[in-house]
């Protein structure tokens, strides 16, 4: 017998004893009756305006209360344009970047030398990168956060490792929350072509592990840009 | 409203005002009073501290006893609790289960049954002082919450009810706890005591005595002039 | 008493009298609660929340068998090596074989509350192993040779001046009081430790077994660059880590941010499918999850106190316990602190052995309140405390309460003794406080009130049988 089996013999053989469901007193068993957080979850979780105007303002308060920087233009252009401000203004000397996106397209505009992730890397020359620029699958007003996976965010290093993160993303590519967001991942990936990695990012790395006071840059970026257009 | 109290050992024993104060409030309300004499204690020591079979051989005379009660007052959040929410567990599986439910059903905490049950939150009382309250835990988390007590005191003449900022936090006495672990107990009340202390309150009231008894034993062993009542005492003042 | 409730008593009484480390505890709990109150308020209903939060558990729980098996199935089909332990030698024993057959000699941890619970580290270090803790907190209880003092908030005792000497003394810094300063130089000191290391070796806060993940949550991106850029990964985390369903993540991971620290989600919220798939940038080369049962499945099979599995470990109980806050997290001597670990360390390493912190308890139910998984964590203290009594006989213990009982059922007995209590106060007064005072427990901190002359029984009894006026009965 193998030590799986094992585990589920024991699993099962503690299972005969049914325990009644969580608030009833002992008396429901059945499982058929139980809420499920997938189903529910929008019923409890902070509420988001019906527009995308709702959403926008959401995101944005969020981002400010983390301390994720967004910037807003009007089109493609606009946002190389302030790319490029950025970039002068945090002194970049190289950047990193993926795929054949608007991350990439945005990156190449800055007339720097650019890594790209896509057919692998040396991880020290990514950490030397003044920024990793990717796209994303989505961004969630309820939590300010940023959706990719290893693959809409050019692998697991490069919005983590380079001290300055940014994300370029298409307004229609804002969620209202994070129901959405999950179904949007279903909808992306399920149910056979999942990424190895899928990430939610909710403002830039922190620590309070000293006296409870908040240190940006714990380990991940210290900085987090959002351009939207 | 034909009321049966129930009257803890360490209020029968130490604090007989507060029965005292109850039986007033409620005959002044206009209600019939009675007191079952031949019940002592509800069974929490011993229910605490994992002697459940002698908890039940006490128990089982305080669930017989308030049989034919129409509804049940008890002025200990604590010992509330114990009839109202601990019986369903300790009978679990017993004779006594339907019963000790019933039971259950028709107990109230003081605060709450003049608040909720009577629909009473000014009984005519004066106390022109500073005071502050302790939210003992089990009137406070399985009885009756926060807010009936408070809305009691707000009715009082001439008191001004300060909040401190650890009134949800438990003062310590944890019944047999408080001997078992005096040093946690202690530490947990001089917490408890600094808070009540910082507000300038004159008297920290609350619901429950056996938190009071620790909590004005430490006071005076302090030397604070910090005072303990209980919201009975209070509410019976004119 | 067993050594362990001994060792418990001297340190929480130690800790307890520390006014030090009270004032600091209070103080980053005061930032908790100020963080987490409006967060929560934001919810539009957070007791549903929490209500469906443990029907998604309970559930979860009552098909066990079945979503490890899912996971099992859906993680290897996309390359996932799944092990499944028993014990935690068997779990150290994998860990052990991976690592030395990639030949990898540094390795680097992101926060791994298992590992602690198995003693991996020791076991590592001694086979000549460089293991490195990579969560800030967790790197520097590495550096001072300690536990995690809390299983969310690691170093939470320290002081930043106890900090800055450790580094100084540890990595040879020069000293500094400001945090940020001492981060970076963590910060600067680990990013190395990421770029050399063979192996990687994470937790997990959920086990999604639709789609053969694992979640992991954090703040620093330690576990993010930990399951990045080694060649290896291993993920140890217990069976009762389930989820159904994916987007089961949507109501767990704002919960347990919002319990947990007061934030909307924590910085990186990660769900981990496979090894780097074949068109994928990076990530590891193998990675092996690791199923830790360790007595998981005895408190699976108690089905009153079942529910303690729902733990996402958020860490909200030791928040809001008023002992925890008093005696510390190192009193314990478990891997677990607080009410959780009080609740189920009994289980895991035996009753007899732990069943002092299921007394050292006052029941106030503050834990049992504040869980977003509505565990009944301070009904199940009391659980504990009978199933202590009825496996370990009760001993002087239970004579007393034979006789407590035995006097609280005849009136005119207890009326006795209330009498002779009333009558042999004085003496006790004599000595009140002394080591000879039989209520020594009582009076060493507090003084006892006085019985009082009349009891109210007396006082009923003296209005039954001669009503004053004012007091006779409304009709």
């Amino acid at each position: 017998m193998t030590e799986r089996d094992k585990i589920l013999q024991r699993i099962r053989q503690a299972l005969v004893m049914p325990s009644p469901k969580p608030g009833s007193h002992g008396t429901v068993f059945g499982i058929g009756a139980a809420r499920t957080a997938a189903q529910s979850a929008r019923d409890w979780l902070p509420q988001v305006g019906p527009s995308q105007g709702d959403w926008v303002t959401r995101f944005t308060q969020n981002c400010s209360e983390l301390k994720t920087e967004v910037i807003v233009a009007a089109d493609a252009a606009a946002a190389q344009v302030q790319l490029q401000r950025l970039a002068a203004a945090e002194q970049w000397r190289s950047v990193a970047t993926h795929g054949a996106g608007e991350a990439a397209a945005a990156a190449a505009s800055l007339g720097l030398p650019v890594l790209r992730t896509d057919g692998g890397y040396r991880a020290e020359e990514l950490e030397a990168c003044g920024a990793g620029i990717t796209d994303c699958d989505a961004l969630v007003a309820q939590t300010g956060s940023i959706l990719l996976t290893a693959r809409s965010g050019g692998g697991r290093a490069l919005s983590v490792l380079p001290p300055h993160h940014v994300v370029v993303a298409r307004r229609e590519q804002l969620v209202p929350d994070l129901p959405a967001a999950f179904a949007w991942l279903h909808h992306c990936y399920g149910p056979a072509a999942w990424p190895s990695m899928i990430t939610l990012i909710t403002g830039p790395s922190r620590t309070g592990d000293i006296e409870r006071i908040l240190v940006l840059g714990a380990h991940g970026p210290k900085k987090l840009t959002v351009v939207i257009y | 409203m034909k009321i049966a109290l129930f009257i803890p050992c360490f209020i029968d024993a130490v604090y007989p005002r507060v029965g005292i104060s109850m039986v007033q409030i409620l005959e002044k309300l206009g209600h019939q009073v009675e007191f079952a004499e031949a019940l002592t204690c509800c069974g929490q020591p011993p229910y605490n501290s994992g002697y459940w079979p002698e908890a039940r051989k006490v128990a089982r005379r305080v669930v017989a006893g308030l049989a034919e009660a129409e509804v049940v007052v008890i002025g200990s959040g604590s010992c509330g609790a114990m009839l109202k929410v601990c019986y369903g567990e300790l009978f679990a599986g017993e004779p006594e289960e339907a019963a000790a439910r019933a039971l259950a059903a028709k107990c109230y905490e003081f605060s709450d049954f003049l608040v909720n049950r009577l629909g009473v939150v000014d009984v005519g009382a004066a106390f022109p002082h500073r005071v502050t309250f302790h939210d003992g835990c089990h009137g406070l988390r399985e009885m009756n919450g926060k807010a009936p007590p408070r809305e009691l005191l707000q009715q009082v003449r001439g008191l001004e009810l300060v909040e401190m900022g650890e009134a949800e936090t438990c003062c310590g006495f944890g019944g047999t706890f408080a001997t078992k672990y005096p040093a946690i107990s202690t530490a947990m009340g001089e917490v408890k005591c600094a808070s009540a202390a910082a507000t300038g309150a004159d008297f920290m009231v609350s619901n429950d005595s056996s938190c009071l008894m620790h909590l004005q034993g430490l006071l005076d062993r302090q030397g604070r002039p910090l005072k303990t009542l209980h919201l009975a005492e209070i509410l019976a003042c004119s | 008493m067993n050594p362990n409730a001994a060792q418990f008593q001297t340190d929480a009484g130690r800790l307890a009298a520390d006014l030090t480390h009270r004032q600091r505890i209070q103080s980053a709990m005061a930032k908790y609660y100020a963080a987490r109150l409006p967060r929560q308020a934001l919810f539009r209903d957070w007791q549903e929340g929490r209500q469906t939060a443990a029907e998604t558990k309970w559930a979860a729980l009552q098909q066990l068998d079945e979503h490890l098996l899912a996971f099992e199935k859906n993680a290897t089909a996309r390359g996932t090596q799944v092990h499944w332990t028993s014990t935690s030698e068997q779990a150290r024993q994998v860990i052990v074989d991976i690592i030395q057959r990639h030949r990898a000699q540094r390795i680097v941890k992101s926060k791994v509350m298992t590992s602690e619970e198995i003693h991996l580290n020791q076991l590592l270090e001694s086979l000549g192993f460089e293991v490195v803790e990579s969560d800030l907190g967790e790197y520097i209880q590495q550096l001072k040779g300690e536990p995690p003092y809390h299983f969310v908030f690691p170093c939470m005792h320290l002081s930043r001046e106890e900090i800055s000497d450790l580094f100084e003394n540890h990595l040879g810094t020069a000293q500094t009081h400001d945090p940020e300063a001492l981060t970076m130089i963590a910060r600067r000191v680990l990013r190395q430790k990421y770029l050399a290391a063979d192996v990687g070796i994470t937790g997990a806060n959920f086990i999604v077994a639709e789609t053969g993940m694992v979640s992991i949550t954090e703040n620093e991106g330690n576990a993010r660059l930990t399951a990045a850029l080694p060649r290896v990964m291993i993920t140890l985390v217990g069976i009762e880590k389930i989820l159904p369903r994916l987007s089961d993540l949507a109501l767990f991971l704002p919960m347990l941010a919002t319990a947990g620290t007061g934030q909307p989600l924590t910085c990186y919220n990660t769900m981990y499918g496979g090894p780097r798939q074949s068109g994928e940038a990076d990530g590891p080369e193998e990675w092996h999850v690791v199923l830790l049962d360790n007595n998981r499945t005895a408190l699976l099979a108690d089905p009153e106190q079942r529910d303690a599995l729902h733990c996402i470990r958020c860490g909200a109980c030791l928040n809001v316990c008023p002992i925890f806050k008093n005696v510390g997290g190192f009193s314990y001597g478990t891997t677990y602190q607080g009410p959780i670990g009080a609740v189920i360390t009994p289980h895991l390493r035996g009753l007899q052995d732990w069943k002092h912190l299921s007394a050292a308890s006052s029941l106030c139910g503050a834990c049992t309140e504040t869980c977003p998984v509505k565990i009944d964590l301070h009904h199940h203290l009391l659980q504990n405390r009978r199933n202590a009594v009825q496996q370990g006989g009760g001993g002087w213990e239970g004579l007393l309460w034979r006789a407590f009982a035995f006097v609280m059922n005849r009136p005119r007995l207890y009326r006795l003794a209330v009498r002779l209590g009333r009558w042999a106060q004085p003496l006790q007064g004599l000595v009140q406080g002394e080591a000879f005072d039989p209520l020594q427990a009582w009076t060493k901190t507090r003084d006892l009130p006085d019985l009082a002359p009349q009891s109210f029984r007396a006082f009923w009894a003296q209005r039954v049988s001669a009503p004053a006026p004012e007091e006779r009965r409304p009709t």
